[in-house]
């Protein structure tokens, strides 16, 4: 299988702290794979290095070979890689059919078009249906993002990005803050992911983990820690001994 | 099973509902109103001099405190053109509109970055510095005696501007409706779109592809050419260019259009112009000395109240109509799945 995405010698600096530390990991094409560490590992740094939310201090970033280490966070979008957020960043002020239509525009670069009406694209209202069926939020499509339950906006952050339809997706802490009862839709929807998707998957609860992932990484204080297939990461005691370390401020 | 129409809902939205027509033909049944056409113009000019700026604040959320440097420029370009070049109204507003183009793509990457309080000082520094260099340029812009001997020829070879502002009024309404038709184009657009969700989440914004920075200078250039169009058209309807086209006061006046009228749904220019004017003339023949300290007063309440207000007001008295409209009638929303085109 071929390479999705890379990172060579990543690192980066916040004053005195190194939030990523000589990260060079691999993403394969199709992958399954999850990264997981304690909180404050630098998980979210590292999908913002990959996004290029924030510059790296040193090291490199290749999507499918081609380095984009100095691109725009908008241009890796248009290359085909795409995020969601720990933390919801939607647009509170538009409905799920405004944002979705948004994404897809922009991806079929017609985002600069100032004289045609949105959604006038062939095609485009076929397609925004059917990312809302598939992310169930075909019942709330005219609503105003601000108002939609926790975890509906939680399903319309991924599906916000699938919308740009990513070669590769990173998912970060997708079911963050969902309550038990409303999780079961966002674990569907991660698992239902077309296989011509490549997926790194950032999470905390094990079973979701082992149950989504074929590979894992395990990063810790920045660096990578270890990184195999489920049942190695499993029964990797060095692995086991820091979530225990974890689990006891946790 | 849900019955959504995704085609039907995005092709719905952009459609004219009646009260916009209401508030057109309004507008235009201004036109039989000889009296008050001089005030009309007026009420036109700075309701697309707000109409500039709602597009910047109330779509793409750049705040400015110094808009009225655009107004100036067009203003004063105007005048120049005519009194040296041409004095054909259409080719000055063209002029004006591609310097002020010019003009405000430079001044865009001063506003792309920083907090709202960076951008409202920067805004604010450019509009002063404009008006020091109009004053100073005496030479060329008649300085405090402001700009005269501006002779306007006709209006398309035809019409002559009169005493009475027929002419004026006219000439500033149909320029007012067609750039507003294009604004509406522009916000109903994917490009449209893009500006409302940088509002909303710049972070998000460029998560999902969109060019912020150009799609930000894009807009600031294309407000600034609707300003520019504004103050040339105040210079050919009044044949004259004060300093004052780049006071702050002019700045600061604007803004409270866009809040009295409420930012961010293309009509509040313009009602907000038309408010203003009204209560400007009529506070001040109340209290002549006092009417800053009433407008003072009005805009705290009305930041108090929400600055949505105006549109969510009108939201429910155009749903109130239409229901009773229905329900007098009897058809049963019938005719909102027809008419698309
Ligand atoms: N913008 C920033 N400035 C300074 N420190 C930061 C910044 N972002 C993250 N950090 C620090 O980097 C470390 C890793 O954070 P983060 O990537 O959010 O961890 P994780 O997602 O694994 O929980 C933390 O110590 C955090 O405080
Ligand atoms: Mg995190």
């Amino acid at each position: 299988m071929g390479v999705a995405l890379q990172t060579l010698g990543l690192n980066k600096r916040f004053g005195g702290l190194l939030a990523t530390s000589e990260v060079s990991f691999t993403l394969a094409e199709g992958a399954r794979h999850a990264l997981i560490g304690p909180n404050g590992a630098g998980k979210t740094t590292l999908v913002n290095l990959l996004t290029g939310v924030i510059p790296p201090t040193s090291g490199k970033v290749l999507l499918h070979g081609t380095d984009i280490t100095r691109l725009s966070p908008d241009q890796r979008v248009r290359r085909g890689l795409a995020r969601t957020f720990q933390i919801n960043q939607l647009f509170p002020t538009l409905t799920p059919l405004d944002t979705l239509g948004l994404a897809m525009t922009e991806r079929l670069g017609r985002g600069n078009d100032w004289l045609r009406t949105a959604g006038s694209h062939p095609g485009i209202a076929e397609a925004i249906a059917e990312v809302a069926e598939r992310f169930r939020l075909t019942d709330v499509l005219t609503e105003r993002t601000s108002v939609l339950p926790y975890g509906k906006q939680r399903l319309l952050e991924i599906a916000v990005a699938f919308a740009s339809q990513p070669q590769v997706l990173l998912l970060d802490e997708p079911a963050a803050g969902v309550p038990e009862s409303e999780r079961h839709d966002i674990l569907a929807a991660v698992a239902e992911l077309p296989r011509s998707v490549s997926v790194l998957l950032i999470e905390h609860d094990m079973d979701l983990v082992f149950s989504f992932a074929e590979r894992i990484s395990v990063l810790v204080n920045g660096a990578m820690f270890a990184e195999g297939n489920a049942e190695e990461i499993a029964n990797d005691p060095r692995v086991q001994a820091v979530y225990l370390g974890d689990a006891g401020h946790d | 099973m849900s019955n959504v129409n995704v085609p039907h809902l995005l092709l719905s939205r952009h459609r004219w509902r009646w009260p916009e027509i209401a508030f057109w033909l309004a507008a235009f049944a201004c036109l039989l109103m000889p009296s008050k056409h001089l005030i009309l113009n007026e009420i036109a000019i700075l309701a697309l001099f707000a109409l500039s700026l709602d597009l910047i604040l109330g779509y793409a959320g750049i705040v400015s405190l110094g808009h009225a440097a655009f107004l100036g420029a067009g203003a004063y370009i105007a005048g120049l053109f005519a009194i040296h070049v041409n004095g054909d109204p259409l080719l000055g507003l063209l002029a004006a509109a591609a310097a002020c183009g010019v003009l405000g793509f430079i001044t865009s990457f001063l506003v792309l970055r920083g907090s709202d309080l960076t951008r409202l000082m920067i805004t604010l520094g450019v509009a002063l510095l404009l008006g020091e260099i109009a004053n100073r340029a005496a030479w060329l812009t008649g300085g405090a005696d402001g700009l005269q001997g501006i002779t306007m020829g006709r209006l398309l070879g035809l019409f002559e501007f009169d005493l009475y502002g027929r002419t004026s009024f006219t000439y500033s309404l149909v320029v007012l409706f067609v750039l507003f038709l294009l604004a509406r184009r522009l916000i109903h657009s994917p490009f449209g779109h893009s500006l409302t969700a940088i509002r909303d989440n710049p972070l998000r914004a460029a998560a999902v592809g969109i060019p912020v920075k150009r799609r930000l200078i894009a807009i600031y250039t294309f407000a600034a050419i609707y300003a520019g169009i504004a103050g040339a058209l105040l210079t050919q309807t009044t044949q004259f260019v004060g300093l004052d086209v780049l006071s702050f006061q002019r700045s600061a006046d604007v803004m409270l259009v866009v809040i009295i009228g409420g930012a961010g749904y293309l009509y509040g220019g313009l009602i907000g112009a038309l408010g203003f004017k009204f209560l400007q003339d009529w506070l001040s023949a109340l209290t002549p000395q006092y009417w800053h300290f009433w407008i003072g007063l009005i805009l705290v309440a009305l930041v108090l109240i929400g600055r949505d207000r105006p549109r969510r007001l009108l939201h429910s008295v155009q749903k109130y109509v239409t229901n009773r409209w229905q329900s007098l009638t009897g058809s049963k929303a019938a005719g909102s799945s027809t008419g698309g085109a």
